[in-house]
Order: structure tokens, then sequence, then C-alpha cells
């Protein structure tokens, strides 16, 4: 296969396809829910479960793969960042399940996600109040007790952790340690079922942005999963732990954080979204009044609103091209971790420039909540920071690039 | 399907290429850039390896096998190697991909075979003007109609000026308000070419050239579309940007590794570490840009938005990569023993560039 930039007929008809459901039935309940901060936007979590979860129509022939299912998340967060977060599905808790469990857990835990009953969410909790960007340092702990292994310790900032924790059906997947005395290879992941006694629902944060997503903090008192609910091995190999981080003794938690190599190329997509709703906007608002860019002058005779919306466009662009490429090496089975992180390094932070640009070029409309202009500023910034901080996917591609291992550049 | 995997057979020429600068042009850069004079026996070789010779017209014996995509691959391969002598290699482009594109079949007979015999020879395009807001799509350089022929005047700057080539095309403005090429031989009457001196690029002799009433007959005059020749440029330039960022990078990573300071290599502190990383993260960037303006190109499509997105993109993130070089090794990057400080200068011509290599 030769340097192509043409997508498939399939992710033509996939990117058009969403585009509708954005237009249609995101676009029209964005600003509403954007202001009901902690209320279930119905509208939207209806449809989708009813109309939403068929694939997208398609053609016989090739498919882009990954790139694919990252059009699909960019298209979808250009009609609503907030929403999309807040879709009925196993999200980040299913990339786990899908990536680390058996057949017969990944049947247990993802049967219901297709199911005739009423909607369901996945969510993954790994942060903590006093680990973030440090998930070694998590402090949650896993006991063996019969047949069960006992959670104890809070997690913060767990995305769709309401209905992921409430709402029958859905599972929170659960990051603890089984020996803290072992350090990374002490940590393992466990499925915790919405309901499950002992996981409690302490509450939402109130955000700067995407403020349909439930954002939830949930506490784990004594809470029982049965042995069979452990996502991968249940063996703590502590020969060298924490001394050296690249060891089989670590192969658990590494397993784990490798899950974000898939990850990381789809949030970048989801930012680039959000970057194109704004982009989007200000070309058609400034054309209305006139301006377009003049890819024929030469440079000093640009104007300053030009020369912003050509770089605008073009750091849009590379955003885009290293997420398709982090998501294409996905398909030839190459490992991607130093092409995913450079995606989300770069898209959450040209998105973050993109769409505060957006804002001041457009003046007070942009600032006027009247438009949606403001709210896409808002909702751009996480990208910045979730799925690894801007600088934590800076520190991953530094080491790379280095050949470093994370002892010698923490 | 989206893919940014280079085919078997251009991975094949990367790889030769990239064999080439790193063997035979960066032992030679240096003292090339001192001495300002550029290395024969390297463009000789260069030649040889049919660069610019693959993608001429079969009709006349070049290899027929035009593509933007394995040109911007094979430009930021050279330019890695070194910027002026990159340019050296591929100008016999700059008149033969333009008579390619757009000549007359007389003019592709006449002038064509020259660029695609046993030696290399150079060539030479005059489109940049020596004036602020150089703009070459209107350019300020005039061809007036006189009889049957034209008379052109103006001043144009940045005009490579090897020996060896006895022609040289200059882009000017007709009366209709349009812009067409014309070629004038080097020692026509009213031809005044002054060497430069510039502050990269310094192996690479290019003139100032006055036009003072120069005449050439009507069979002169080429029905150059200065848009598409801009958009080939641009590709070219963004490409070869490309590598002259990735030089300075590669040059700063493996200096940080050595160089150490308060017990311990510079690279394992952030400060530096990131801003590799965002070096990094910019060249990889900014080469999916330029490919993709090429690969617009390759499907004949037009692509002078994609190709100027990313030549101004390459224009920042090669001066960031080159200047961040220099920061990372220190004084160090500041002294001419070091390739950094030479980076910078290079790079920064990026902004006065304008086809001074084509695809
Ligand atoms: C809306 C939202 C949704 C989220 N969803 C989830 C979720 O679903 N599941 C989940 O587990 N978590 C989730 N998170 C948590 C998110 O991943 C963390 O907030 C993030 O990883 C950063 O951790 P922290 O907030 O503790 O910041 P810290 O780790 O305390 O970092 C603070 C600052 O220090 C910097 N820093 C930290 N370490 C280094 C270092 N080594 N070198 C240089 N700089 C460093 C960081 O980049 C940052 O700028 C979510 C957060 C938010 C806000």
């Amino acid at each position: 296969m030769p340097i192509s930039f043409e997508p498939t007929e399939n992710t033509r008809l996939a990117r058009e396809h969403f585009r509708k459901i954005a237009q249609e039935q995101m676009r029209p309940v964005s600003r509403k829910y954007d202001e009901q901060e902690h209320d279930l936007p119905r509208e939207w979590v209806d449809w989708y479960w009813k109309n939403g979860r068929g694939a997208a129509p398609r053609v016989d022939g090739p498919a882009d793969g990954m790139v694919q299912v990252c059009v699909q998340a960019e298209e979808l967060c250009w009609g609503d960042a907030g929403l999309y977060l807040r879709t009925p599905s196993a999200a980040l808790g299913g990339a786990a399940v899908a990536a680390a469990g058996t057949p017969e857990q990944k049947e247990r835990f993802l049967a219901s996600f297709r199911s005739d009953g009423h909607p369901v969410w996945g969510a993954m909790a790994i942060t903590e109040p006093s680990a973030g960007s440090d998930a070694a340092a998590i402090q949650t702990t896993a006991t063996a007790d019969g047949d069960e292994y006992v959670l104890n310790g809070t997690k913060i900032f767990c995305t769709a952790g309401e209905g992921a924790s409430q709402v029958e059906g859905g599972f929170v997947v659960v990051w603890a340690t089984l020996d803290k005395s072992a350090g990374r290879a002490g940590i393992k992941s466990f499925v915790v079922p919405a309901g499950t006694p002992g996981m409690k629902l302490v509450g939402c944060e109130k955000k700067l942005g995407i403020r349909a997503s439930d954002t939830a903090t949930l506490v784990f008192e004594d809470c029982r999963v049965p042995k069979e609910n452990l996502l991968g091995s249940a063996e703590v190999k502590k020969r060298d732990a924490g001394a050296k981080g690249g060891k089989s003794s670590t192969k658990g938690f590494k397993g784990a954080m490798a899950t974000f190599d898939a990850t990381r190329p789809i949030v970048a997509a989801m930012a680039v979204g959000v970057g194109q709703a704004a982009l989007d906007y200000v070309v058609e608002a400034l054309a209305a009044e006139g301006v377009t860019v003049r890819y024929d002058a030469p440079p000093e005779q640009l104007t300053a609103v030009e020369r912003d919306l050509m770089r605008m466009e073009a750091e849009l662009q590379a955003a885009r091209l290293l997420t398709w490429r982090a998501a294409a090496m996905m398909n030839r089975g190459q490992a991607n971790n130093l092409e995913a992180s450079m995606a989300k390094a770069k898209a959450g932070l040209a998105v973050t420039e993109i769409t505060q640009k957006a804002v001041e070029l457009l003046g007070p409309p942009g600032y006027s909540c009247r438009h949606l202009v403001e709210k896409w500023m808002r909702d751009a910034k996480i990208n910045d920071i979730y799925e690894g901080t801007q600088q934590i996917n800076q520190l991953i591609v530094a080491r790379r690039i280095l050949d470093y291992p994370s002892s010698m550049l923490r | 399907m989206i893919d940014f995997e280079p085919s078997e057979e251009q991975q094949l020429i990367v790889e030769t290429v990239r064999q080439f600068a790193a063997n035979e042009i960066r032992p030679v850069a240096r003292d090339c850039e001192e001495s300002g004079k550029l290395p024969d026996g390297v463009l000789a070789h260069a030649h040889e390896l049919g660069l610019v010779s693959n993608a001429l017209p079969e009709a006349q014996g070049g290899g027929g096998e035009r593509s933007a995509v394995t040109a911007a691959l094979v430009a930021e391969e050279l330019a890695w190697g070194d910027l002026a002598i990159a340019l050296a290699v591929l100008s016999p482009g700059l008149v033969a991909l333009p008579l390619a594109d757009f000549g007359s079949d007389a003019q592709r007979a006449e002038h064509l075979p020259r660029y695609l015999g046993e030696s290399y020879v150079p060539g030479s395009l005059a489109l940049v003007e020596p004036r602020f807001g150089s703009d070459p799509f209107r350019p300020a350089a005039t061809a007036r109609r006189d009889g049957d022929g034209f008379v052109l005047d103006g001043r144009k700057c940045l005009v490579p000026w090897q020996d060896g080539d006895d022609v040289v095309l200059v882009v000017a403005a007709e009366e209709d308000g349009g812009a067409a090429g014309f070629l004038v031989p080097r020692g026509q009457e009213g031809l005044g070419a002054t060497p430069e001196r510039n502050m990269g690029i310094r192996a690479l002799p290019t003139v100032e050239l006055g036009l003072d009433g120069v005449r050439v007959p009507a069979s002169a005059r080429v029905a150059l579309d200065v848009a598409a020749l801009v958009t080939r440029g641009r590709v070219a330039l963004a490409a070869m940007g490309v590598g002259v960022a990735r030089a300075a990078f590669e040059t700063a990573r493996d200096y940080a590794k050595e160089r150490e300071a308060f017990g311990a290599p510079i690279a394992t502190k952030q400060a530096i570490a990131f801003k590799l990383a965002d070096m990094a993260i910019e060249i990889d960037a900014a080469r999916l840009l330029a490919w993709e303006a090429a690969w617009r190109l390759d499907r004949g499509e037009d692509a002078l938005r994609e190709a100027t997105l990313a030549y101004d993109q390459v224009r920042r993130v090669a001066l960031q990569a080159a200047d961040g070089a220099v920061q990372v090794l220190g004084g160090h990057g500041y002294i001419r023993d070091y390739l950094p400080e030479m980076h910078l200068r290079n790079a920064r011509g990026f902004a006065a560039f304008e086809a001074l290599a084509l695809t």
C-alpha cells in the first residue's frame, strides 16, 4: 500500500453518517446540557440507544480500520464532546476488557451493551485524590478473601462514573494494588459491576467544559467482587519491583498502560472534532463578512486574521494526520506507543489553542453564550489534560526518541 | 485507504538517498559552506543516481516516473544532508520540470536532452524579486511584446547560477496581467548577473539578476502556470525544510545524550527532553502535511492551499527546530564547528525562498 490520504468509501460513508447524527441529534441539545450540568441528557441517550448503536452504512470493499474509528469519534465530537462522553457505551472500560479480558469476561461484561434492554455505561477508574499522572502511586487496595477480592479506596474524575456505577448492566474497571510493596507489579484492574455493594457514588464534579459528561467520585468500602473479575494475571512478580521499569515483573502494569496506545489516537481524534467545529464556525462567520484566506498572496501582504486562520488550518490538519498515522499503524499491527503519544500531545495542545483563537477572532460573539464557540473552547481544554496530560505525553515521546527507560527521565 | 507507509520502491529510493546524504553530502557540507563552493564530484554522483532525470519525460530520455510524493521523500533526505548541496542536486529540475509541464514540443526537444546527458547540468530559475513583498504570482518584472519577440525588464534575486548551463528561465508579467516564463541565454545583452551573499546556503552560487531591455524571440516564451509552479515549489521546499529540521533535531538529540551537566546527561532534564519531544512531534506533523500536498499533486488536483499551509508550517517548524538545536548545544551551538548554527541560518532562508526547488 502506498502513501495515501484518501479515505475508503466506507470511511467516507461513516463520516457522513456520524456528521448527520452530530448535526441532528447532538447540536440541538448541546447548549441545554452544558447548562443543565448534572442532568442526564435524555434526548441523546435514548436516541442513541435506540437508533445510534448500529454500524454506519457500508459497501463491500476495504475499510480504514482504526482510522475509521477515529473519524467516528471526530465527527461525534464535532457535534458535542460532552454528549459523546455521555454516550451509553462501554467506552474506556470496554477498551480495558477488550484488551485484557478472557473471552468469557468479554461475554459476561460486554453483552449488556449489545442488548435491547435499557442504556448502560462502562468506565475506567485509575485516578485518585493523590495519584493522577503518577498512576503507579495509586493507594486503592485489593485483598484476596476466599473467592473474592475486597476493594478499598477512593477514585476521582471517573468519566461516565455515575452511569457505570449506578445503572444495572454497566461496570467500572478499577485499578487497585494487590501488594503495595510490589510497586507497579502489584497493580491490577478489577471489573466492578454497577450496583456492587460497597461501591458508592459520592457525586459528580462541576467543570469548565464537557459538562454533559458525568465525572464521578467513587468510594470503595469493602467492595467485594468475584475473583473472575480480575483482568489479566493475578500473579505479582516482586523480583525487582519499582527498581527498573521494563522488566517482565511490570508486565501487568505495562499491559494496562498499553491500552493507552489504542485509546490515545481516539482521544486525539475527539480533540480534532472540537477544533474542527470551532474552525468551521469561524471560517463561515468571517466569510460572511468578506474575510477569506488568500493562499496566493505573499506572506507580507496577509492580514493578521488570514495568518491566524492559516495557522489554525495547518495545526488542525497536522493533528489529524498524526492521529491517523497512529491509527493506521495499529491497522498494520505495528507498535505505536511513540506515535500515539505524539498525536495526543499535538492534538490536545493544537485544539486548545485553535479554540481559544476562535473566540478571540470572533470578538464579542465569540465570547457570548448565544453561540457555541465559547463552549467549544471550554470543552477543548480537557484534551490537554486527560488520557495523559500534555507533559506526560511529552515525557513518553522524549523517552522514546532518547531511548531512555522511565528511570532516567521522570 | 489512508496509509502513511511509502511503497517498497520508494523505501528503496529513500534508503539510497539517505546513504548518499550521510556518506557523501554530510562529510563535505561544512567545508562547502565555508568555501562557498559546491562539491563537483558529489553533484556528478547525484546525477548518476537519476534523482531528477527519473521524473523527466521518456520521450526525451527521462525515466517518466514523475511523482511529487517520491520527490518530497528525496528532497527531505538530500536537505538532511545539506540544504545548499540539495538545492544544487535538484537544480536541473528548475528548468527541466517547467518545460516538461508547460513547454512546447520544440522547447522540450531543444532543452531537455541537455539535462539528461552523461554529465550533470545545473538549472537556473528566476522567480523571486529583491523587494519587500516579493510576489511570485504577480511579478514586478515585465515582458513587453515587441515585434515578434519580447522585451524583458526588472530585477530578480536568489537565482541559482552555477557554471555549466547557458540559459535561465525568467518569470515575468505580461501586458494582460498574467505571468509567463522566458528562456533567456545567460550571455544575452541587457542581462546582468551580480553574485549574491546570503545568510545561509552559501555553497550554492546565486545571483541578483538585472533585466534591462533584454530581447528574446517569441519562441523563448514558456506558457507557465505560475500557480502550479509555485505549488510544486512549496511542496519541494516544505519537504526540504523538514529535512533541515530533522538534521537539527538529530544533532541536538545526540548531543543531549552525550553532554553532561550537574552530574547527568542534559537529556535527562525535562527542559531539554521536552524541547526535543516537541521538535520530533512538529517535524513528523509537518512531514505529513507536505506529503498530503504532494499526494494531491500526484492525483492531478489543485494543491495550492495544502502546499501553502504545509510550507507556512514548515517555515516555523524548521526555524524552531534549528533554533532549539542551537539552544540545546548551548555555547557550542553558536560555534561553527557544530552544525546547528548553519541549520539556523539555512532554516530562516525558507522565509525568502520560493520555487528554489520543484517536485
Ligand atoms: C473531566 C475529566 C475526566 C477524567 N476522566 C478520567 C477517567 O475516566 N478515568 C481516570 O482514571 N481518570 C480520569 N481523569 C483524570 C485525568 O486523567 C488526570 O486528571 C490526569 O491524568 C492528571 O492527573 P492529576 O489531575 O492528578 O494531575 P497531576 O498528576 O497532579 O499533574 C499536575 C501537573 O503536573 C504535571 N506533571 C505531573 N507529572 C509530571 C512529570 N513527571 N513531568 C512533568 N510534569 C508533570 C502534569 O502534566 C500537570 O500539568 C479525568 C480528569 C478530568 C478532569
